[in-house]
């Protein structure tokens, strides 16, 4: 039981959090539905693990085990996914993704990978835009003639085939464009990178109240409910 | 070589800040590109480079900061040749700016495009900033730092483009098609901006008025080769040698 609370005093956090940096908890939410295919890969803890058996389901060839023990792990895997998730979806919103780029540097998360994501937030507006005036050009070729037979499926699906395919290779020139772009300003394959500033005083007294609280709920978890 | 008259008054061997000398070059597959390229320009020469599609003028413009690697020939830039050892060196001394600008900026934020050259170049952190708020005031996008970039339109993105070179202090400009795109207005500003800027400039271009207005010597280019250098003036008034190459006059 100790671990619900701790789930659901974290969950109120998000949501006092989420009312203060007036977003609503209705935005948080709803973009945590994401979270989803992960319950979905807990569920079959229900009938894997054995301790405290519930019942059984008999399906003829094999008999399934409903163990509470199980039960409890997915609903806590499950509310740990969908609070983990709010709160991402809540510093996504907060944050600007420069500033986020420069909290997973601090955290020390290796550059390359920081010059792999920062390289995709740039181009993923200008790969959706190529991809939306593929579509277009399509689209405004799609005429129709009256009394004759449309293409069928596998015309169409050979014609998607072939848009993904030449997305693929102008997202490939275009990177080397943009290496070469790199380049010539001095890239060497080494990113470089600026000296850090030093953490402002408040953005310390968030991270250790933060740091603090999340002590804190275990702490009554552990206190309320010592044996479980 | 078609030479027109006005050729001798710039091509001066010595003080040559830009100095091209035989320049071949072969792709990989056998193709080749340019078939002995030789040019001289001097400290603070603004140079056209016209030619149809396929002329070798952006493969030329690449060997100006070493991302080519001549096959045959010599490029050397305010003295320094252009090889494996200098690659930095020039690689400061030479801005090469893309046409499209969505390969040129290739940061979150303006500032980080505007800084990535500086930051690889070294400097501390308050003269890169100095840099960047510099660059940004010279393309006339003064406040733009914390920008996204496909937040911004396609004559803003082109000045930004401009300054991410801008903010290391290049002697040499090399721009390739920087007018294309741009609405009347934005190539106005660019036409001004051009003038402006101190830098030796070699610029290519389809753009015969943007040639006419702001570069005093132009080139052209086909299969290859050089087959013109000489004042603008003579050069676009001649009609035939433009057509000959897939050119027209402004």
């Amino acid at each position: 039981m100790g671990s619900f609370l701790a789930l659901g005093l974290a969950w109120l956090a998000v949501l006092v959090v989420s009312l203060v940096a007036r977003i609503g908890p209705q935005r948080v939410i709803r973009g945590s539905f994401i979270a989803l295919p992960f319950v979905f890969a807990a569920f079959p803890l229900i009938f894997t693990k054995h301790g405290d058996p519930l019942g059984s389901i008999d399906l003829g060839l094999f008999t399934l085990r409903i163990s509470g023990e199980g039960i409890r792990i997915v609903a806590t895997v499950t509310l740990k996914s969908w609070i983990s998730v709010q709160a991402a979806a809540l510093l996504v919103f907060t944050t600007t993704f420069h500033d986020l780029l420069e909290g997973l540097a601090r955290l020390r998360f290796p550059r390359l990978m920081i010059a792999i994501v920062s390289l995709m937030y740039r181009y993923l507006a200008v790969l959706t835009g190529e991809a939306s005036r593929m579509m277009r050009a399509r689209s405004a070729r799609m005429a129709e003639q009256a009394g004759a037979r449309r293409p069928g499926v596998r015309w169409q699906a050979r014609v998607v085939g072939n848009k993904v395919g030449a997305l693929f290779i102008r997202s490939y020139e275009r990177s080397e464009r943009v290496y070469v772009a790199m380049q010539s300003r001095g890239y060497r394959g080494q990113i470089a990178h600026l000296h850090e500033r030093p953490l402002a005083l408040t953005a310390w007294a968030t991270l250790c109240g933060g740091l603090l609280m999340a002590v804190m709920f275990q702490f009554a978890a552990r206190q309320w409910f010592p044996h479980s | 070589m078609t030479s027109t008259s006005a050729n001798s008054a710039f091509a001066s061997a010595n003080g040559a800040w830009v100095d091209v000398a035989g320049l071949h070059f072969r792709y990989p597959d056998g193709f080749d590109a340019l078939k002995g390229i030789t040019v001289q320009i001097a400290k603070g020469e603004k140079v056209a480079l016209i030619g149809p599609n396929g002329a070798g003028k952006s493969t030329f413009m690449l060997h100006l900061n070493g991302i080519n690697a001549p096959s045959e020939g010599k490029v050397t830039v305010g003295g320094m040749a252009v090889s494996r050892e200098n690659l930095g060196r020039v690689r400061a001394e030479v801005g090469l700016v893309f046409q499209d600008p969505d390969d040129q900026l290739f940061s979150p934020t303006v500032y980080d495009d505007v800084a990535f050259g500086p930051v690889h170049m070294g400097l501390k952190k308050d003269e890169v900033d100095e840099r960047v708020t510099r660059a940004l005031a010279d393309v006339g996008l003064s406040g733009f730092e914390k920008r996204l970039p496909h937040h911004m339109s396609i004559g803003q993105r082109k000045r930004a483009a401009l300054a991410t070179v801008l903010s290391m202090s290049p002697s040499v400009l090399v721009l390739d098609e920087p007018s294309a795109g741009l609405d009347p207005r934005g190539r106005r500003e660019l036409i001004h901006l051009l003038r402006d800027l101190p830098q030796t400039m070699l610029v290519s271009t389809h753009d015969m008025k943007l040639v006419a207005e702001v570069f005093p010597r132009t080139i052209i280019m086909d299969a290859g080769e050089i087959v013109a250098d000489g004042g603008t003036a003579a050069i676009l008034a001649d009609k035939d040698l433009l057509e000959a190459h897939g050119l027209e006059q402004p």
